[in-house]
C-alpha cells in the first residue's frame, strides 16, 4: 500500500506536465478543429529558452531561487507565446480557408523544422537544466515528496486555475467559447475570430512552455527531440479526456501520468511507451469522444 | 565475320583492361596519405564519448606525423559522427570503406554501434579496433574486430567483488538499460559473480536510454531494500538515476561501470553521486610516466583532465599504426595479422596484449567520485 500511495505521488508529478501540455491540443482543437503537431515542440523551446535564461541568472535557495524560477518561466512563456503567435499567423492562417488536411500536414511540416532548427541552434547533445531551486525531500507521513514535485504541481494548479478564469470569466475568454461554438456565427456577432484564433495560439504555447520549465526543474536533461515522445502523450491524453474539452485535458494528463508510472513500476520500463498507444486504441473503440467529451455531428 | 567479332571481343578485352588499369589506378587511395576511418558520437546522448574519443586518436595520429608518419605517408583520419545512434554507425562505416577507401578503422566506443558497424567492416575485410565497447559479442563478429579495453564478463566480475568483498554489501539491487547491449550484458555478468559470491539481487529493475523519469523504479527499488544499486549504464541516465535517488530519501551506495566516465556524471548528478563508484580503464591520477604525459599533452590542447574514452582511444590508434608499420603495407589482411600479433604494447591504459579472441587482457580501476571528482580507490588485476 504504502509503495502504491508512492507510485500515486510519482506518477501525478508526471501526469500535471503532461495535463499542462495537453491544454494546449485541446484548446486549438475545440477552436480550428486542427490537431497542432507542432505543439511538443513548442514544448521543446520553452525548455530550451528557460535553459538560457536560468544559466544567466542561477539559482540559490529560499527567496533567489524562487525569483529566479518566476523569472525564467514567465519569460519562457512570453518567449513561446510569441514563437505561437508566429506559427499560427505564417503556417495556419494563410490555410485557413482551405481543407483541414493541409493545415494538419502542415503542422508536421513545422513540427519537422522545430526539431531540426533546434539541433541546429541548440546542438544535438543533451543539456543539464540548471538547478533553480536546490532539491530537498518533504516527508509527509511516511512518503517522500520532493519540494521540485510539490513546485511541479502547484504551478500547474495555478496556472490550470489562471486558464479556467481566463475562459470562464473574461471577455475574451467567452469569445473563444463562442468560437468554438461556431465560427460564422460568432464571427456574424462582431468577434473578431482571427484575434481569438491567435489568442488560443498564444495561450496554449504559454502553457507549453510552463510545462518545458516544469520538466527542467523536474527531470533536468534536455535535447531538440524532447518534445516528441511527451507531446504525443499530451496528445492521447486531450483525446482520452475528449479533445476539446479543458477539464477534459486535465483528467486525461493526470490518468496518463499515473498509468505510465504504475506500468513502469509493477510491469516493466519496457510498456511504458505502449501503454500510451494502448489507452488511445482503448478510447478510440470503446469511447471515441474521450472520458468527458459529448458526441457531436461532424460538420465538413 | 567470325574474325570480325573474335577482333572486336579483342578489342573490347583489351580496351576494358585499360580502363581497369586507369580506373584501380584512380580509384586507390591518395598516394600521399594513409587513409583511416573513425566512426564515432560526435552529437546525441553520448556525444562526450565520441568527442574524447575522437580527440585522443587525433592526438595519436599528429604525434606520428610529427615524427614522419607511417610506412613514409602521412596519415589523413576520416571522421564521421554517427550521433549516438546504431542505424547511424551502419552508415558511416559503410561510406568509410565504399566512398572514402579507408585502410582500416577506429572506433566505436558504445557496443551497441560497434556492432552495428563491425559486420560491414568484417564483410569488407577491413581491420576494426575498438577502443572501449565492452560487451562480448563484439570481437565474436569475425576476425577483422578487435578492441583494446576488457570485456563486461572482466568488469562484472570486478564490480560484484568490489561490491562483496571490499564493502561487504550482501543486498543489491540492479537497474540496467533494457535497450543497450553494454548494459544488459554487463547487468547479467554482475548478476552471476554476485551470487557465486554469496550476495543476492532483491530487485532488478530496467529503463530505456533516453528516459528522464526513474521514480517508478526506484520506489519499486526502495521497496526491496538494497543496500546497494548497480546502474550499468551511461553517464546522463545515471546521474539524473542518482539524483532521483537522492530525492525519495534511499541511502544506499551507487556502483556503475566504465559508461559513467565523463564529466557529466558529476555535473548532472551534482551532490547525489558524491561517493559513488565506478569502475573504468584508468585513472587520470596515475603517477606512471606514460600516463602523465598523456594526461599533460592532452590537458594543454584540450584544456581538461582526460576521460577514460581519450586515452583508450589514444592507445588504439597507436597499436593500429604500429601493426601498419609492421606489417609494412595497407593490406587488410596483412594489417589484420599484424594487428593479432600485438604482444605487450605500451599504452596509457596499461600493456596491452591481444589473445586469441582479438580482446585485451588489462586490468581495471575502481574510482569514487568525491567533490565531483574522480579518485582512484582500488585496482582490481584479471
Amino acid at each position: 500500500m504504502h509503495q502504491f500511495i508512492q507510485q500515486l505521488i510519482n506518477g501525478l508529478s508526471l501526469g500535471v506536465i503532461y495535463a499542462l501540455i495537453a491544454l494546449g491540443y485541446t484548446m486549438v482543437y475545440g477552436i480550428l478543429r486542427l490537431i497542432n503537431f507542432a505543439h511538443g515542440d513548442v514544448y521543446m523551446v520553452g525548455a530550451f529558452a528557460g535553459y538560457y535564461l536560468a544559466r544567466v541568472l542561477g539559482g540559490g535557495s529560499g527567496a533567489q531561487g524562487a525569483w529566479s524560477f518566476l523569472l525564467v518561466l514567465f519569460a519562457s512563456m512570453a518567449a513561446c507565446a510569441l514563437l505561437g503567435y508566429v506559427i499560427e499567423r505564417a503556417a495556419y492562417r494563410p490555410l485557413r480557408r482551405t481543407h483541414r488536411l493541409n493545415a494538419l500536414i502542415t503542422a508536421i511540416g513545422v513540427s519537422l523544422l522545430l526539431e531540426n532548427l533546434g539541433q541546429l541552434i541548440f546542438g544535438a547533445d543533451p543539456k543539464v537544466f540548471p538547478e533553480l531551486i536546490p532539491r530537498t525531500t518533504v516527508a509527509v507521513g511516511a512518503f517522500e515528496i520532493s519540494n521540485v514535485q510539490l513546485i511541479v504541481v502547484g504551478t500547474a494548479v495555478v496556472l490550470t486555475l489562471a486558464l479556467q478564469f481566463i475562459v470562464h470569466r473574461t471577455k475574451i475568454g467567452t469569445a473563444m467559447r463562442a468560437v468554438s461554438f461556431s465560427h460564422d456565427a460568432a464571427g456574424l456577432m462582431g468577434i473578431n475570430t482571427g484575434r481569438v484564433i491567435s489568442f488560443t495560439f498564444v495561450l496554449g504555447s504559454a502553457l507549453a512552455a510552463a510545462a518545458g520549465i516544469l520538466v527542467g526543474l523536474y527531470n533536468p536533461k534536455i535535447d531538440p527531440l524532447m518534445g516528441i515522445m511527451p507531446g504525443l502523450k499530451a496528445f492521447v491524453a486531450a483525446v482520452l479526456g475528449g479533445i476539446g474539452n479543458i477539464p477534459g485535458a486535465i483528467l486525461g494528463g493526470l490518468i496518463m501520468g499515473t498509468a505510465e508510472t504504475f506500468t513502469v513500476g509493477y510491469l516493466s520500463s519496457t510498456y511504458r511507451d505502449a501503454i500510451t498507444f494502448v489507452i488511445l486504441v482503448a478510447v478510440l473503440l470503446f469511447r471515441p469522444t474521450g472520458l468527458l467529451g459529448t458526441p457531436q455531428q461532424a460538420k465538413f | 565475320m567470325l574474325a570480325n567479332t573474335l577482333r572486336s571481343n579483342y578489342l573490347k578485352a583489351a580496351a576494358g583492361t585499360l580502363l581497369l588499369a586507369i580506373g584501380t589506378l584512380s580509384c586507390a587511395p591518395d598516394d600521399k596519405t594513409i587513409r583511416i576511418g573513425v566512426f564515432n558520437s560526435l552529437t546525441g546522448g553520448t556525444a562526450t564519448f565520441g568527442i574524447s574519443s575522437s580527440q585522443g586518436i587525433r592526438m595519436a595520429a599528429d604525434e606520428w606525423n610529427a615524427k614522419g608518419g607511417l610506412l613514409d605517408k602521412q596519415i589523413e583520419l576520416i571522421v564521421e559522427d554517427d550521433q549516438s545512434k546504431p542505424e547511424e554507425a551502419a552508415m558511416a562505416v559503410q561510406k568509410l570503406i565504399n566512398q572514402n577507401r579507408v585502410v582500416a578503422i577506429l572506433g566505436e566506443v558504445a557496443s551497441s554501434r560497434t556492432l552495428a558497424g563491425a559486420p560491414i567492416a568484417q564483410k569488407s575485410g577491413i581491420p576494426l579496433i575498438t577502443p572501449a565497447s565492452t560487451n562480448p559479442k563484439v570481437t565474436r563478429v569475425g576476425d577483422f574486430i578487435f578492441r583494446v579495453c576488457y570485456t563486461d564478463s572482466f568488469q562484472g566480475v570486478v564490480c560484484a567483488r568490489f561490491a562483496v568483498q571490499k564493502l561487504g554489501l550482501k543486498r543489491m539491487a540492479i537497474l540496467k538499460d533494457i535497450k543497450n547491449d553494454y548494459s544488459v550484458g554487463l547487468a547479467d555478468y554482475f548478476r552471476q559473480n554476485l551470487l557465486s559470491l554469496g550476495a543476492q539481487v532483491v530487485s532488478e529493475e530496467s529503463y530505456s536510454e533516453g528516459d528522464t523519469d526513474f521514480r517508478a523504479q526506484i520506489t519499486s527499488i526502495k521497496a526491496a531494500d538494497p543496500e546497494g544499486i548497480f546502474i550499468p549504464g551511461y553517464y546522463t541516465e545515471a546521474g539524473l538515476i542518482a539524483k532521483q535517488v537522492a530525492e525519495q530519501n534511499l541511502k544506499v551506495t551507487l556502483i556503475g561501470g566504465d559508461g559513467w566516465d565523463s564529466p557529466r556524471t558529476a555535473e548532472i548528478g551534482g551532490a547525489a553521486v558524491e561517493g559513488a563508484f565506478f569502475c573504468n580503464h584508468y585513472s587520470a591520477d596515475d603517477t606512471s610516466r606514460l600516463v602523465r604525459d598523456f594526461v599533460g599533452a592532452y590537458e594543454k590542447r584540450y584544456g581538461y583532465v582526460p576521460d577514460a574514452m581519450a586515452p583508450l582511444s589514444y592507445d588504439a590508434a597507436n597499436l593500429l599504426f604500429s601493426a601498419i608499420k609492421r606489417a609494412g603495407s595497407t593490406d587488410g589482411r596483412a594489417v589484420r595479422d599484424a594487428i593479432a600479433q600485438t604482444r605487450d604494447c605500451p599504452g596509457v591504459c596499461g600493456t596491452i596484449t591481444i589473445d586469441a579472441e582479438r580482446n585485451a587482457r588489462k586490468p581495471a580501476v575502481m574510482l569514487q567520485i568525491e567533490h565531483g571528482q574522480y579518485k582512484i580507490y582500488d585496482v582490481i588485476y584479471p
